[in-house]
């Protein structure tokens, strides 16, 4: 079975920490991941940059509204995600409006990725 | 990460938000000052026990502010402090005032704080000085240390700019859309003067922190002003500049110029964040010179190879910085660029009416010198050189300029002696 695991962290205090105290968290998540992995039960996993660099997509009638920041409405919850692979923010924007057409009523928070691990299951079970 | 190293972190994001607040509350910096250091006191105790707060803020402000008061009444009437139990139990008490204090108000606090540091009589220094003491809470030490002065001297100045403050009259009213405009614009220009501070001090300087403190400040003001493109602008170009850091000198502390850089050790992270800012920011159409800025990093940073740089947009954006901030820096710069689109002499004949004002100026002679040399005239590049290491501030910069001053030499040794 599978499970999404999602972390939540107070930011201001996250990206308050220094390089050597991020270094050490992020070493000792690695250490814990590639467990994770050996042991079969690790898929992908990512790291996001601070909301200040999100973006949100909303489209409930009509034109589509582009507002900075991230979605923070307690009403919604987090139905699922994506990895894209894009130019820029005009280019993610270009895709969004296309999951959005396909699935109307939803809100996208385009968040940039600090650090993506992609899927090492199969081969560390080698 | 241990409690202690994490109420630590908490405690400094907290910093800004708290004083602000405390600042407003009691209309005096040393007040709030030392109402704060009291609530930390307390968290280091209370936290371990029972528990992160919810809102680290809100706790310290609202300890902060019963201690102070609590302290005022024991002044006038002698009666003892409240024993610690009587105020640990904060939970109702902080839900309350999370709903009370919203975030607008916050907002307008922390842009106080950081507002009262950039008087305008104060000089950089001391602006930088008394940001980093009181909103980012280093100790005087740490200052000294980095400014490389005693700690004695850092303490005059520093109670010197505060009470040069202390008579500024800063209103404590919510500030009105065009006073909230000027109070950002004053600090984002002392935040990117933190962040040169660091920048300029280069590798291994413990000064070099100073990039991380001003990255974080910007942040966290654009956390509270998020539609704000020149707050992004500010942010990207500071990310972008600093994700550099790692390849921007050799291993010997000589400077490695950006198109010699190894790009590989530029920070991903630190460019992924700056590029979705600057993109942000330009989706707001309202230029400013910090986004300008943020923008021709980006144009560096896009290109895979030094060479794939695209120069004809980077010319592009400073023709559009020197309208809205003309200065001859901003033209040599253009210069720069328009030496790889059009040729060292479009870029000489460009730089050439400038000299009476950048005659102090290192770069000035650096890039004219480099010029000069494209064009085969080594004895005119041997003499701008020559000044642009009498004006060098760091002992890389002077390096650096002794490398080409090496290499004319070299070039210009008749082929006879060269065996």
């Amino acid at each position: 079975m599978l499970y999404a695991v999602i972390c939540y962290n107070d930011e201001d205090i996250v990206w308050s920490w220094s390089k050597e105290q991020d270094e050490a968290v992020m070493g000792r998540l690695r250490a814990a991941i590639d467990r994770q992995i050996t042991a079969g039960k690790m898929g992908p996993s990512l790291r996001l940059l601070p909301t200040t660099a999100a973006t949100t997509f909303r489209k409930v009638q009509g034109e589509p509204l582009v507002v900075d920041g991230p979605f923070a409405e307690t009403k919604e919850q987090l139905l699922g995600f994506y990895i894209i692979d894009v130019r820029d923010l005009e280019d993610a924007l270009g895709v969004v409006r296309e999951l959005s057409d396909a699935n109307p009523g939803s809100t996208y928070e385009i968040r940039p990725i600090a650090l993506y691990l992609p899927d090492r299951r199969a081969t560390a079970s080698e | 990460m241990t409690d202690s190293a994490w109420i630590g972190a908490a405690l400094t994001a907290a910093r800004p938000q708290a004083i602000g607040a405390l600042l407003r509350y009691f209309r005096d910096l040393d007040t709030a000052e030392e109402a704060f250091q009291e609530a930390c006191l307390r968290a280091l105790k209370n936290w371990p026990q029972n528990g992160p707060p919810r809102d680290p803020a809100a706790w310290l402000i609202l300890v902060g502010r019963n201690a102070a008061l609590d302290g005022a009444r024991r002044l006038n009437r002698q009666e003892p402090l409240p024993a610690d139990d009587r105020i640990s139990d904060l939970e109702d008490a902080e839900a309350g005032l999370v709903e009370r204090v919203d975030g607008s108000e916050y907002r307008d606090d922390v842009l106080r704080l950081l507002f009262i540091c950039c008087h305008p009589e104060l000089p950089n220094t001391q602006q930088i000085a008394l940001a980093l003491r009181i909103v980012s809470g280093l100790s005087v030490k740490q200052i000294a240390r980095a400014f490389l002065v005693t700690e004695s001297a850092m303490e005059q100045r520093i109670t010197r700019a505060k009470s040069r403050i202390a008579k500024a009259d800063v209103p404590f009213e919510a500030p009105g859309a065009a006073e909230r405009a000027e109070r950002l614009a004053a600090v984002a220009a002392m935040i990117y003067l933190l962040f040169n501070e660091g920048y300029s001090a280069g590798a291994g300087a413990l000064r070099a922190q100073f990039c991380d403190e001003a990255i974080r400040l910007a942040r966290l003001l654009l956390r509270l002003f998020q539609t704000e493109p020149e707050i992004m602008g500010l942010t990207a170009l500071m990310l972008l500049q600093h994700a550099r850091s790692g390849a921007r000198f050799d291993a010997s502390g000589e400077i490695v110029l950006l198109e010699a850089q190894d790009r590989t050790r530029w920070d991903g992270k630190l460019i992924a964040e700056g590029l979705a800012l600057i993109d942000k920011a330009m989706r707001h159409q309202r230029p400013g010179s910090y986004q300008i800025q943020a923008a021709i990093a980006a144009t560096h940073v896009r290109a895979a190879r030094a060479e794939d740089t695209d120069w004809a947009q980077i010319e592009a954006l400073y023709v559009v910085l020197e309208r809205i901030q003309p200065s001859p820096v901003v033209t040599l710069n253009r210069a720069v660029a328009v030496g790889k689109t059009k040729g060292p002499q479009a870029a000489l004949t460009l730089i050439d009416p400038l000299e009476d004002r950048l005659s102090g100026y290192f770069h000035y002679f650096g890039a004219r010198g480099a010029f000069l040399l494209q064009l085969g005239r080594a004895d005119e590049a041997r003499v701008a050189f020559n000044r642009a290491i009498a004006l060098a501030h760091t002992p890389a910069e002077a390096n650096h300029i002794r490398a080409h001053l090496d290499r004319i030499e070299r070039e210009s040794m008749p082929a006879t002696l060269e065996k």
